[in-house]
């Protein structure tokens, strides 16, 4: 495990002039990224704007065209198991468990790489294995309790709910005991209530000290969770910074909804619009914290993203 | 069409027809054939009785029907299989009606088992009807014994076709063909009370022993006793599994796995003394060659899910390798090494085949690698063929391959000729049949291990889905490496007492397809057949795939394409294989029960040692 504290942060994660060019296609350019302990970062961007060919570079799955990835401090190999040794971990956009397995097989398998045990062994089944296979079931056991799956242990995979496949995904993923954990869109297809026991998850993983980076669509799941935000657009690195500066910015409302074209509403046709959402969800959904509106334009990305489909859609 | 509706099979005077209950249309137990049920069940209990007692009269006037059927007062050859087919039917028919003490026949469906056991007898005893018609020219050399059996069995088929099925038909079925089906389902068995541990070993044991015996009566059984034979089994094993008693036997047998492991291989090691005949001996070691080779593919093939289209090359590979260091006058190389050595040196010469073939090979995903095995087994064919002095270096004979093996010698006890061990003859091939035991009994071992481990579960999640794999750090190329690896290195081990045994060792042993297993053909299809990633499932398809053959010689050239037709058939209804893995059964039937384990392992997984102490 990572034993990093919070006091003194410390770079995890160094992305620097990451390229991926597919053919003519350049997917993403020259972006750079850092993510420093103990924090959790956020990358947005509409469809099509590379973040999974992003983060596919981060995890080794891609080899980038140009740039470097280190993690605290060394190169990272662009080789996907090696990337994992180092303590990157990551899930995907589309569950991919092994679906054939049990839940626990399933985190068992993602202690591979924190166990050393060979063919030999498993043939001679000396003291070493028996201890080491042992401790890998406590310590997938123990993260099957983390994330509430520990009486489904012995069911296959594939015949949990949606919710669970995705809880069950990070669950593998903390199984190799990663400094970072990379979440490709963890709450794609949740209900909001399932989304919001998501967050709990993502800060829960935080507090144990592990720096997390999350690609997502639902803005506010992003903008409650994340410390910092990186927008990425056409492949490139538009804007990084907190949640205010990246709602603020007008190039990031453009990029998801267009720039205003010749006779578009006047801003204060949309303010008045915008007054009128405002007290409609207001008058809805009382308990809600009040999104702070900075400009006109900004809360159109906040204030209705209660489906979390919005950036797909438009 | 009417439907009968009993409420259940133990009250037969149920005849609520147009009863309160007819007219609700959902949940109605149907049955094939508009019977009433206790008229039906009156014509098991007749008919199987009527079979039953045929079989102690003559079926036929002459000697010259294989077996003898001639006489009155005892039964013989194809009798004994209708004999034990009606006598199963009526045994699971009173069962069904709720005798005392015979209830646990039948712990999942009762009717059912009844159906496919007297459809068995049918089959079996209309066969044997058929064949001494044929054989001897006409149903003029019936005697009245083969009738009474014959009609015996149709009428308590007829009968059991009329009892009502196990499960309730959700909608009615108009079809008969439907209907039928409808009646050959049935519910899965309750959870078993827990006997004490003695008594499940007990029954393990016994079940072991009743295979044993079962499986030499089919090894000794001539083709018209076979046919008989594989019918009854059929039905019988089917009829079984639809009672609940092998899913019931599975959950003792997962429970007590050591156990059953240990009886399973002293079950085995009988089988050579129950032989007296040395051919069947030698059936017997053939069938433990194959059955142990498939066992090495399916590391690869069950596990890994790497398809392996040329895996008899590595067995050939030992075998060449065992032979050339045999010290045989044909060898190229005048040595002869100790039977230890020369084992070490076949499964090393086949873990260095296996490598260099997997290593530039297994960067390659599905099609691709299947292509590339295909084409490395007939490589080896055809090296071994050409290195033969002319067309390259004399290494290996060519075509004469490599004869005069001589017999191995283990501990001064000589293989290859008759042994008196406690008043049994063993015969060389008993002999082989039993050091191949042993050989068979490590690869059980080494699967078994390699499976529950760190390394096995890689395979399977490599299997699953590969790039998940490697993101979970597994180094997906390395470790298909070590299942291509150790797949070789077990079939090298098996080469090189198959050397031995076959006295020669020629290129045409090792063929992609054959009419003779084991080739790669009728190896991946024993796994198929099985059940891909169990340990039972592809010696239960190599012990099969190599009688069939072996015992049906005279179908010849139709051999293939009947194989060919089992195996769609089977893909048809039984795709995870006759053996499943209990993955395979939810993956390929769709079931929305959830797979929840028989034993309830709560408390174990809390300590999380369960599986690593075993």
């Amino acid at each position: 495990m990572t034993t990093m504290t919070t006091t003194t942060t410390t770079t995890v994660l160094e992305a620097s002039g990451v390229t991926m060019r597919f053919g003519g296609l350049t997917a993403v350019r020259s972006v750079d990224l850092t993510v420093n302990s103990g924090e959790i970062v956020g990358l947005i961007g509409p469809n099509g704007a590379g973040k999974t060919t992003f983060f596919n570079c981060l995890t080794g799955l891609y080899v980038p065209t140009e740039g470097k990835v280190s993690y605290k401090g060394t190169v990272l190999p662009a080789k996907p198991h090696l990337v994992t040794d180092a303590g990157i971990a990551r899930t995907f956009q589309n569950i991919r468990l092994f679906a054939n397995m049990t839940v626990l097989e399933n985190v068992l398998v993602g202690r591979h790489t924190r166990t050393k045990e060979g063919l030999w062994s498993a043939l001679l089944r000396g003291p070493g294995f028996k201890k080491a296979e042992a401790a890998s079931h406590a310590r997938a056991m123990e993260l099957l309790e983390f994330i509430g799956l520990a009486h489904k242990a012995d069911h296959l995979s594939r015949n949990l709910p949606y919710g669970e496949q995705r809880k069950l995904e990070i669950a593998r993923a903390l199984a190799s005991e990663p400094g970072l954990l990379l979440l490709d869109e963890p709450t794609a297809g949740m209900n909001p209530q399932e989304t919001r026991a998501a967050e709990e998850l993502v800060f829960a993983i935080r507090d144990q000290g592990i720096a997390v980076l999350v690609i997502e669509h639902d803005m506010r799941f992003i903008f409650n969770l994340c410390d910092r935000v990186a927008v990425l657009v056409q492949g490139e690195k538009l804007v990084e910074g907190t949640s205010e500066t990246v709602q603020a910015d007008e190039r990031v409302v453009a990029a998801y909804l267009g720039t205003p074209f010749e006779g578009a509403p006047g801003a204060a046709e949309v303010a008045e619009v915008e007054a009128a959402e405002a007290e409609a969800e207001a008058a809805a959904a009382p308990d809600d914290a009040p999104s702070d509106t900075p400009g006109a334009t900004g809360t159109g990305n906040s204030g209705t993203s209660t489906t979390g489909s919005e950036g797909k859609s438009l | 069409m009417t439907t009968n509706t009993t409420k259940n099979s133990g009250n037969p005077g149920g005849t609520g027809n147009n009863g309160g209950t007819a007219k609700t249309p959902a949940a109605l137990p149907t049955s094939t054939l508009p019977i009433p049920p206790h008229i039906a069940r009156i014509a098991v209990y007749a008919g199987s009785a009527a079979a039953l007692i045929g079989t102690f009269l003559a079926w036929t006037w002459t000697t010259a029907f294989p077996g003898d059927l001639t006489v009155t007062g005892y039964p013989g050859g194809l009798q004994i299989i209708t004999l034990v087919g009606a006598a199963l039917t009526l045994l699971f028919a009173l069962s069904g009606h709720g005798i005392r003490g015979l209830g646990w026949l039948t712990p999942g469906g009762t009717n059912s088992p009844v159906v496919l056991l007297s459809l068995g007898v049918l089959g079996s005893t209309g066969y044997t009807m058929g064949a001494i018609a044929e054989h001897l020219g006409g149903i003029v050399n019936l005697e009245p014994g083969a009738w009474i059996s014959g009609i015996g069995a149709l009428i308590a088929t007829i009968g059991a076709l009329g009892l009502p099925s196990d499960l309730p038909a959700d909608e009615p079925h108009h079809n008969p063909w439907e209907r039928l089906r409808a009646s050959l389902k049935a519910p899965a068995p309750k959870r078993a009370k827990t006997l004490p541990d003695w008594v499940e070993i007990l029954i393990i044991a016994a079940s072991f022993g009743i295979g044993l015996y079962v499986f030499a009566y089919g090894i000794e059984a001539y083709s018209e006793l076979f046919i008989g034979f594989l019918i009854t089994t059929v039905f019988g094993a089917t009829a079984l599994n639809r009672a609940g008693l092998i899913p019931r036997l599975n959950a003792l047998t997962a429970k007590h796995r050591n156990v059953t492991l240990t009886a399973a291989i002293i079950a085995a090691a009988m089988f050579p003394f129950t032989q007296s005949d040395a051919s069947y001996a030698l059936i017997g070691v053939n069938i433990l060659i194959f059955a142990t080779v498939a066992l090495g593919l399916n590391v690869v093939v069950g596990l890994a899910g790497l398809l392996d289209l040329g895996y008899v090359a590595f067995l050939g590979v030992g075998a060449y390798t065992a032979a050339l260091v045999s010290g045989s006058p044909a060898s190229t190389f005048d040595v002869k090494f100790p039977f230890w050595a020369a084992v070490l040196t076949g499964a090393a010469a086949s873990l260095v085949f296996g490598i260099v073939i997997g290593a530039p090979t297994l960067r390659l995903r599905g099609d691709y690698l299947a292509i590339v095995t295909l084409g490395f087994g007939e490589i080896f064919r055809i090296t071994m063929n050409n290195l033969n002095g002319s067309a390259g270096p004399d290494l290996t004979n060519g075509a004469q391959g490599i004869p005069n093996i001589p017999d191995l010698e283990i501990f001064g006890w000589n293989l290859g000729i008759e042994h008196e061990v406690l008043g049994f003859t063993l015969s060389r091939p008993a002999n082989y049949y039993l050091l191949m035991l042993f050989f068979t009994a490590v690869v059980v071992l080494v699967f078994r291990r390699s499976g529950e481990s760190r390394i096995g579960r890689a395979w399977v999640a490599i299997r699953e889905d590969e790039t998940a794999a490697t993101a979970m750090g597994i180094n997906g190329f390395r470790v298909k490496l070590i299942a291509f690896a150790l797949g070789a290195t077990l079939a090298g081990f098996a080469g090189t007492v198959q050397a031995h045994v076959s006295y020669s060792i020629t290129p045409e042993q090792y063929l992609f397809a054959n009419t003779v297993p084991p080739n790669s053909a009728f190896l991946l299809a024993a796994v198929i057949l099985g059940g891909m990633g169990t340990i039972s499932g592809p010696l239960i398809g190599a012990a099969l795939l190599y009688l069939i053959p072996a015992k049906l010689q005279f179908l010849e050239d139709y051999q293939l394409l009947l194989f060919g037709l089992a195996l769609i058939l089977l893909m048809r209804f039984r795709p995870e294989g006759l053996v499943a893995n209990k993955r395979a059964q939810l993956e390929y039937h769709e079931t929305d029960q959830l797979d929840v384990p028989d034993q309830q392992k709560l408390p174990e997984g809390t300590v999380g040692a369960s599986k690593a102490g075993a």
